[in-house]
């Protein structure tokens, strides 16, 4: 994708260091370290069980690594070990300056409020409180996400699957956060459906410079949405670099098999 | 004078894990240099690696060994080496590539797929555009086309597109697989004259062209890949 969200000499805004996680005798997750830059979109690709998930929600801090440390730059430009943020801190963190866009949007949407609601909602819990510009922003952020405001007082239940995907990411971008991650947010979705939500996320992330970690199986998506991808198999990060370095030239065995697998168009 | 593009001794070999794994030597000991102003054709039979070196140039391949010396806001950056951030920003002020297919992206409207480069780089969307309708003009894509998406356009403007997309831009270095491929005449006159200003103003160009005609025109110097061929 473009590349116009790279500076050249700044810091980190993530940083990971030898993160494991064991489930019992179970290893879901190995020794895995990177450094996500601010305006770059990592993802991260593998089939299921590879670990991509467990490796997600240690990075968001929603699951306790049984070792290594994730740090995290912020907003004060104060570098934080997630461990040792209280869970106040931990939870204004994920209202404000992150986002988290679940592969089913019913787990990040509240379903029986209304559209504008669900936006406005990540706004009153860092202090606004006033009607209007609630619901002016609610409706500009709609539009952003190409959702007609006739539909701001409809529940996202009312709403169709693609719909329902856009109104999250409007609900998570709505606060400006400089990371958001995501959990195969494409994934229920038609393909034409797909492609469109696909566009808006590309053009947003390039528009607003968002950092993004993205967890997907699908290749199509990591290609058109991210600068570099870490490969995951057996809990490990086997392959990791530029995208269409990995894509088009893949070098790992378990990396050529995913390759070779995508039908042609 | 310093080289914009500095390749020495690299070396690239494919190996199939699926077909076990068997290796493929693609290319070894590439060698050269390409100056400012210059531009350098690869020439060898299909199957050669030409594409290969060109993508490698561009950090699309992988180096297994050798060096790929890029000239990057003054210094020289090893692409075979760099951190995939670093690839990134060679990319956007560095090396621009005109592949042979435009891949693109679907709602994007013509315009603004070639006005891209340059606003990426900083230039308002206004001029930008202008740019990037001068480009087209002179390449013949009808002024009506310009708000649609390229996608359904015929392989000779689809082409088109992408050529004005990647000289659109003042990047020093610019790489070309078959630019002219499926132009008629008039059109590859033009790609001609664009490539002539290019050296004008002092862009390095690797090309890889199959047109006798063309190459003759575009080429100052001549390559053979051949003599990069791996031993298998």
């Amino acid at each position: 994708m473009a590349d116009q969200n790279l500076g050249e000499n700044d810091e980190p805004l993530l940083v990971a260091k030898s993160l494991s996680k064991s489930f019992g005798r179970i290893a879901a997750c190995r020794d895995v370290s990177f450094s996500l830059y601010p305006g770059e979109v990592l993802a991260i690709v593998g089939e299921s069980g590879s670990g991509k998930s467990t490796l997600l929600q240690m990075l968001s801090g929603q699951l306790a690594a049984s070792a290594g440390h994730v740090s995290y730059r912020m907003r004060d430009g104060v570098t934080r070990d997630l461990a040792t943020l209280g869970e106040a801190e931990r939870r204004l963190l994920f209202r404000t300056d992150w986002g988290f866009v679940h592969q089913d949007p019913a787990q990040g949407l509240r379903m029986a409020v209304s559209a504008g609601a669900n936006v406005g909602e990540r706004l009153m819990a860092v202090g606004w409180n006033h009607y209007g510009r609630l619901r002016e922003t609610a409706s500009d952020w709609l539009t952003r996400v190409e959702i007609d405001i006739a539909r701001i007082d409809d529940a996202p239940r009312t709403y169709s699957g693609g719909m329902r995907q856009r109104l999250q990411i409007a609900r998570n971008l709505v606060t400006e956060p400089r990371l958001v991650f995501m959990d195969e947010p494409t994934g229920g979705l038609d393909v034409s459906v797909q492609a469109r939500l696909l566009d808006l996320l590309r053009s947003l992330v390039a528009e607003l410079h968002l950092a993004v970690i993205i967890v997907t199986h699908d290749l199509a998506v990591a290609r058109l949405l991210s600068h570099r991808v870490m490969v995951m198999k057996g809990g490990l990060v086997i392959e990791t670099g530029l995208t269409d370095q990995v894509l088009d030239d893949p070098r790992e065995p378990y990396t050529q098999l995913l390759v070779s697998s995508i039908l042609p168009p | 004078m310093t080289a914009m593009i500095d390749v020495a001794d690299a070396q690239k070999t494919f190996t199939m894990h699926l077909q076990g794994g068997v290796e493929l030597p693609v290319v070894s000991g590439v060698t050269f240099q390409v100056n400012p102003g210059e531009c350098v054709v690869l020439s060898g039979p299909s199957g050669a690696g030409k594409s290969s070196i060109l993508k490698m140039i561009f950090g699309n391949y992988r180096c297994d060994s050798g060096r790929i010396g890029i000239h990057h806001r003054g210094a020289v950056v090893d692409l075979a080496t760099a951190e995939p951030r670093q690839v990134l920003n060679i990319r956007r002020s560095t090396i621009g590539y005109v592949s042979q297919f435009l891949r693109a992206v679907p709602r994007v409207a013509t315009i603004d797929v070639v006005a891209e480069p340059l606003i990426v780089n900083g230039m308002s969307r206004t001029d930008a555009q202008a740019r990037a309708g001068e480009l087209l003009h002179r390449l013949n894509i009808p002024e009506r086309l310009w708000q649609l998406p390229p996608a359904t356009f015929s392989g000779g403007e689809q082409q088109r597109v992408n050529i004005a997309r990647g000289f659109i831009s003042d990047l020093p270095i610019l790489l070309l697989d078959e630019p002219t491929a499926s132009l008629d005449a008039a059109n590859r006159a033009v790609v001609v004259d664009l490539v002539a200003e290019k050296k004008r103003q002092g862009v390095a160009m690797v090309a890889i062209v199959h047109d006798d005609e063309i190459r003759h025109l575009i080429a100052d110097r001549i390559v053979d890949v051949t003599s990069f061929a791996a031993a298998a």
